[in-house]
């Protein structure tokens, strides 16, 4: 029965997308509401008999792939590691919360819309279930359809254009992509283990993905980076996320900031990392600069936004920047402050697309310049708003405070070269971890933090606190009145159905700041496996010279090769650093 | 003698069709004249099952054609054909996809008198009915197209060839009563007429430069004694003319002129049966040269110095075409998908897109046959991959053109009903007509290849050979092309979809024919069950896809006799399929 939870949490939506699409149109809203709720169920189910103490391990697929097309490779198989199926628990449950949200947001057209939001959810679904790599492309590829429609049909005034940019961006990266990981297949029956039939099986692929030689890697990492990048969104091509985020409509934008940009940075994790490790270590300080640059930047723009939703949207890349920055720390409290940052970025950015969207039906506004006190009039939604933004900007005890100083904290202990000497010299430990980057990352990033506190703050003083400001003077009744009667049901501050979507983020965002042990916990195996390659690498290129008996033989070039003599020391250490770094927070 | 025969029974019932319909088109009683066009596709579903059924595979102990033989061990005195598995492939693709460019054809040239008949206002004149004619010329171009895939000579090959395109251009001429038709018509018939003068330059050149218009002599020639300049240069002109039917850059240029002129449906039908007998000879013509020789091998320098371009089989690494030969179809591929890519998003109108699409999907399939055989598995299989690829263009693209073809606007001034001519004239057709208006975006979506579409299924493998052949500039050239055709494809997919028609924007309706409209669906489905179930006919492409390799006895063959030259030949063996 287990085997089939993950195909259920990826169908259900689909089948419910069905059901939307045909049931009457009084019924269209029970039911996109019921699909993504059982889908949440069953994600909950396969959560509960996941086998916590392997978190490492692929579990919950199915017992024999379905053959595709054999002659290709194509096998369909499902599988979720502990980072996996926490993705999968933020999607399905940003499911009901999208859906509940949009009930008074969209008008026309309901069916086609609630239709594409589950089929949106089922696709990003598999996208997180994948274990063989054209599965994964097929469902990466096809989120794209759903977003575009979502986009294109019930975004603002800019929205076909946000709509194609955001389209042809991605589409364009990830056929790059495509191309990369197709090689990395060929490479694997033509030079790797002698197989005789081709395989897009992602564990196999990996394998031999690291045996290939530096230069093919490096082709293959630029390859694969085209594709995901832009999904993160990464620095110089992050220009389409700005406008598709500003244009979509309310469950778009936290679809896209919630879940569909952790594609891009899990891809990275799942493919990138175990995949091209040589590279990576090669150019980890390259991709590593581009985050902080997205990072300084995207603050940079967030402060002289007036709008608020496209102030979220860039404070999203810095953001992710952050959460990049930490996977490629290559240690264990830079990649599981990673993995953490994408489930609270999705959380608390999901949140504030949420909260802007609301004053947004109420006002029809989102700029700082006619909006302004609304703490006066909307007492329940400022204090989510202050509430969230506070988690956003990471404010110790809240979700992401610890994401974001696991990262930055991973980056700076990822050095070897004169930062440890600095460090050393003060007496600390601090520089025993392998890394490629260090403390000048580590404090240019940490700069954007204070970035962001600025502009948050900034966002909240004007349009929370202040002299009271709608537009055209109207408060919100007065609004309805001309407005017509679509929006008279909203009551001037939050509804119950408002609250409730809200609530469930709330709690989660406290309980993942106050005690955020468990998760911590059982990403650190993964996290584990991660970083023993990268140190492989580091060994094995010599980018860091490594400790003298953890000279690697030739012989352990061989990709099953597992432990470095030196390997363990450095890995226990790495593994005493992030449960030290799990603040004891009060309250 | 029946043996050989057998070879021919697809041919042959196509043949008898055509002859049934010439007739049946004529007759007085307006139920005898709508038989037309179900003897049509009835012909062509007993040829599809002759194709599966009686056409031999390598190892058939027949001999079936002109002397070619698919020997079994080498016994067999004349040797055997160079795809010797190809045919059954193509010409069972060839049935499917032509059912499906049938279905739209109702109604094409006859629609105006059968109106006037039904009305009474005329009776029916033999002298002006068309329908006949169309019917059977559209079954001899079907013909043509199933000879081509069986050639084993230059000169059948020329003769299939024409079959195949002499009654496009005039179904092209008849299948709108304006005047552009004939315009496109002329304009294709003579630029159609400089292709094949090219080719034909080319074969004689061939037949020149190693004195036979046999394929397997031609190459047992080349094999043992180089490829001489004047075999090169034939061979370069003779692809260079075949571009004309694929309508690969430098000979496109008729393309969008002569799709929009022409109705819709005709246009889908040259989108598709030209495009398949030009890559049919295409393959037949860089197997003569055989992908046999090593990176390099025969640069320029090659062409003053024929030694230097023998095949070498036996070397691994040989698996090249010749270095001019690959060079000129490589800039083609990169050029045709580029141009057609590039100047399809600059169109408005839907049938110059779709013209411009069918260039961008030429230079896609271009990639596979610079790759060739491989080492025979799928995924590094070129020819299988562009045999796949023209199964699988040819079910989508006939579902875009069927879309055009049933819909119609208000008739104009002359009274006749006028076609879908923009984009915009799509406007909310999922809302309207949703049957064609979903099988618009399920088409136009796979033509862009977006997963898990069939189009997807089709480029996959070609994105597979190419990198396994090392090709990787052109595997990416291929891949941004594909991102650029996202651009319009995603407007021809969405504009259905998503707008609203114009406020005062002309209704479209549906065309009053509902074989139209099946075939629109029927298509689409099919994008749909065979992304899903497509594995049994990927090893089918597979087996198709098989060139066998000479042995190495074959050096101390004697060039000079044909029989014996062809005799080292021998099938390869076939390639377990998991």
């Amino acid at each position: 029965m287990t085997q089939w939870l993950l195909i259920l949490a990826i169908l259900l939506p689909l089948a419910s997308s069905l059901g939307v699409a045909l049931a009457p149109a009084r019924l269209t809203k029970s039911v996109a509401v019921l699909g993504t709720l059982a889908a949440l169920g069953v994600t909950l189910v396969a959560a509960y008999v996941f086998g916590w103490e392997n978190p490492a391990v692929m579990q919950l697929g199915m017992e024999e792939p379905i053959r595709w097309i054999p002659s290709l490779g194509l096998e369909l198989q499902v599988g979720v590691d502990s980072i996996a199926l926490m993705l999968v628990l933020l999607t399905a449950l940003l499911g009901p919360i999208c859906v509940i949200s949009s009930f008074s947001a969209i008008k026309e057209r309901e069916k086609t819309y609630y239709a594409w939001l589950l089929v949106l959810q089922a696709a990003v679904t598999g996208v997180f279930c994948a274990r063989d790599v054209i599965f994964f492309y097929i469902c990466f590829e096809f989120t794209l359809i759903p977003m575009f429609v979502l986009i294109s049909l019930w975004g603002s005034t800019n929205r076909k254009k946000a709509a194609l940019k955001f389209f042809l961006y991605t589409f364009t990266g990830s056929v790059i992509a495509l191309a990369g990981l197709v090689y990395v297949a060929w490479f694997n029956t033509h030079k790797g283990n002698g197989q005789a039939f081709w395989t897009f099986n992602i564990d196999t692929l990996a394998a031999t993905a690291r045996g290939m030689p530096l230069r093919d890697q490096t082709w293959v990492m630029f390859a694969l980076l085209a594709g995901f990048a832009v999904k993160v969104p990464l620095f110089p091509v992050h220009t389409w996320l700005p406008l598709a985020h500003t244009e979509a409509p309310t469950a778009g934008s936290v679809v896209l900031a919630g879940v569909l940009l952790k594609l891009g940075t899990y891809a990275l994790l799942r493919f990138v990392l175990p995949f091209v490790p040589d590279a990576v270590v090669t150019f980890a300080p390259l991709i590593a600069a581009t985050c902080v640059v997205g990072i300084l930047y995207g603050g940079l723009i967030c402060w002289v936004q007036t709008d608020v939703k496209k102030l979220v949207a860039y404070s999203s890349i810095a953001h992710l920047g952050f959460c990049v920055l930490g996977m490629f720390a290559l240690n264990n409290a830079g990649i599981a402050g990673s993995v953490l940052y994408m489930i609270n970025h999705g959380l608390s950015t999901g949140a504030l697309f949420l909260l802007i969207g609301m004053v947004y039906e109420r006002y029809h506004t989102r700029s700082m310049k006619e909006l302004g006190g609304l703490a006066a009039k909307m007492p329940v939604w400022s204090t989510f708003m202050v509430f969230f933004t506070m988690a956003s900007i990471g404010l110790p005890g809240l979700n992401g405070f610890v994401s974001e100083f696991l990262c930055v904290m991973g980056t700076f202990q990822s050095s070897t070269a004169w930062g440890s000497g600095i460090w050393h010299s003060f007496g600390h430990q601090v520089g025993t971890t392998r890394g490629e980057l260090g403390p000048w990352f580590a404090i240019i990033a940490g700069t954007g933090m204070i970035i962001a506190a600025m502009y948050l703050l900034y966002m909240l003083g004007k349009i929370v606190w202040g002299p009271l400001k709608v537009p055209g003077g109207h408060d919100s009744h007065g609004h309805d009145s001309h407005g017509g009667s679509d929006h008279g049901a909203l009551p001037t501050d939050l509804n119950l159905r408002e609250i409730g979507v809200l609530v469930p983020l709330a709690v989660l965002c406290i309980a993942l700041g106050v005690y955020p042990k468990p998760l911590v916990d059982v990403i650190r195996e993964p996290a584990d496996q991660i970083v023993k390659l990268a140190n492989q690498s580091r060994a094995r290129i010599g980018v860091v010279p490594a400790p003298k008996q953890a000279q690697a033989p030739a012989s352990d070039r061989a990709p099953g090769a597992e432990h470095l003599p030196g390997a363990e020391h450095l890995e226990s250490l790495d593994a005493d650093m992030s449960p030290a770094a799990t603040p004891e927070v009060p309250q | 003698m029946s043996d050989r025969l057998s070879f021919l029974y697809p041919e042959i019932s196509l043949f008898i069709g055509t002859c049934v319909v010439m007739v049946l088109g004529l007759s007085r009683t307006l139920k005898m004249r709508k038989a037309s066009a179900l003897v049509a596709g009835l012909a062509i579903i007993v040829a599809g099952y002759f194709a599966i059924a009686s056409t031999p595979r390598s190892g058939d102990a027949l001999c079936p054609i002109s002397g070619a033989c698919y020997a079994k061990g080498v016994s067999a005195a004349a040797g055997q054909m160079l795809l010797p598995d190809m045919p059954l492939f193509a010409k069972t693709l060839i049935a499917i996809v032509s059912l499906l460019l049938l279905l739209p054809c109702a109604g094409t040239v006859d629609r105006a008198d059968e109106s006037a008949i039904a009305r009474g206002t005329r009776s029916f004149d033999p002298l002006r009915s068309n329908r006949a004619e169309f019917y059977a010329f559209f079954l001899f171009s079907i013909t043509g197209l199933m000879l081509c895939a069986s050639a084993d000579d230059l000169v059948w090959l020329f003769l299939a060839l024409e079959l195949t395109s002499l009654p496009t251009y005039i179904m092209v001429a008849i299948s709108t009563s304006r005047n552009r038709g004939r315009e496109a018509a002329v304009k294709y018939f003579f630029l159609g007429a400089l292709g094949a003068a090219i080719f034909l330059y080319g074969f004689a050149l061939i037949y020149g430069g190693t004195g036979s218009t046999n394929f397997n002599v031609i190459a047992s020639v080349i094999r043992d004694q180089g490829l001489n300049t004047i075999t090169l240069a034939g061979l370069l002109l003779a692809i260079l003319g075949v571009g004309f039917k694929i309508a690969a850059v430098p000979m496109h240029f008729y393309t969008p002129d002569v799709y929009e002129g022409a109705a819709p449906q005709v246009s889908g039908f040259l989108a598709f049966v030209p495009k398949t007998a030009g890559f049919i000879s295409i393959l037949l013509l860089a197997a003569i040269a055989g992908w046999a020789y090593a990176p390099g091998q025969s640069g320029l320098g090659g062409l003053f110095n024929p030694a230097a371009v023998t095949p070498l089989r036996q070397s691994a690494d040989a698996s090249q075409l010749p270095e001019l030969l690959r060079i000129m179809l490589w800039v083609m591929a990169a050029l045709t998908m580029t141009v057609g890519n590039v100047l399809a998003i600059l169109q408005t109108s839907v049938k110059r897109m779709l013209a411009y699409s069918s260039i961008a999907h030429s230079g896609y399939m271009l990639v596979g046959v610079i790759v060739g055989p491989g080492d025979g598995r799928f995924s590094h299989n070129g020819i299988a991959a562009v045999l796949f690829y023209l199964l699988c263009y040819g079910v989508m693209n006939a579902g875009a053109f069927a879309v055009l073809a049933a819909l119609e606007r208000r008739p104009g001034k002359d009274g006749e009903p006028r076609e879908i001519e923009t984009i915009a004239d799509l406007k909310g057709l999922c809302a309207t007509h949703p049957q064609l208006g979903w099988s618009m975006v399920i088409c136009s979506l796979s033509l862009l290849g977006l997963p898990p579409l069939l189009g997807f299924f089709g480029k996959l493998p070609l994105f597979t050979a190419g990198i396994s052949a090392n090709e990787i500039p052109l595997v990416i050239i291929l891949g941004l092309n594909s991102a650029i055709g996202a651009y319009y494809y995603l407007r021809l997919a969405f504009t259905p979809m998503l707008e609203k028609p114009d406020a005062g924007a002309e209704p479209i309706e549906f065309a009053p024919f509902f074989s139209r409209r099946v075939g629109a669906m029927l298509s689409a489905g099919g994008v749909i069950i065979l992304a899903i179930f497509g594995s049994p006919l990927i090893n089918e492409a597979t087996k198709a896809a098989n060139v066998p390799v000479a042995t190495p006895a074959d050096a101390s063959a004697d060039p000079t006799d044909p029989n014996q030259a062809a005799k080292a030949l021998t099938p390869a063996p076939r390639i377990s399929q998991r």
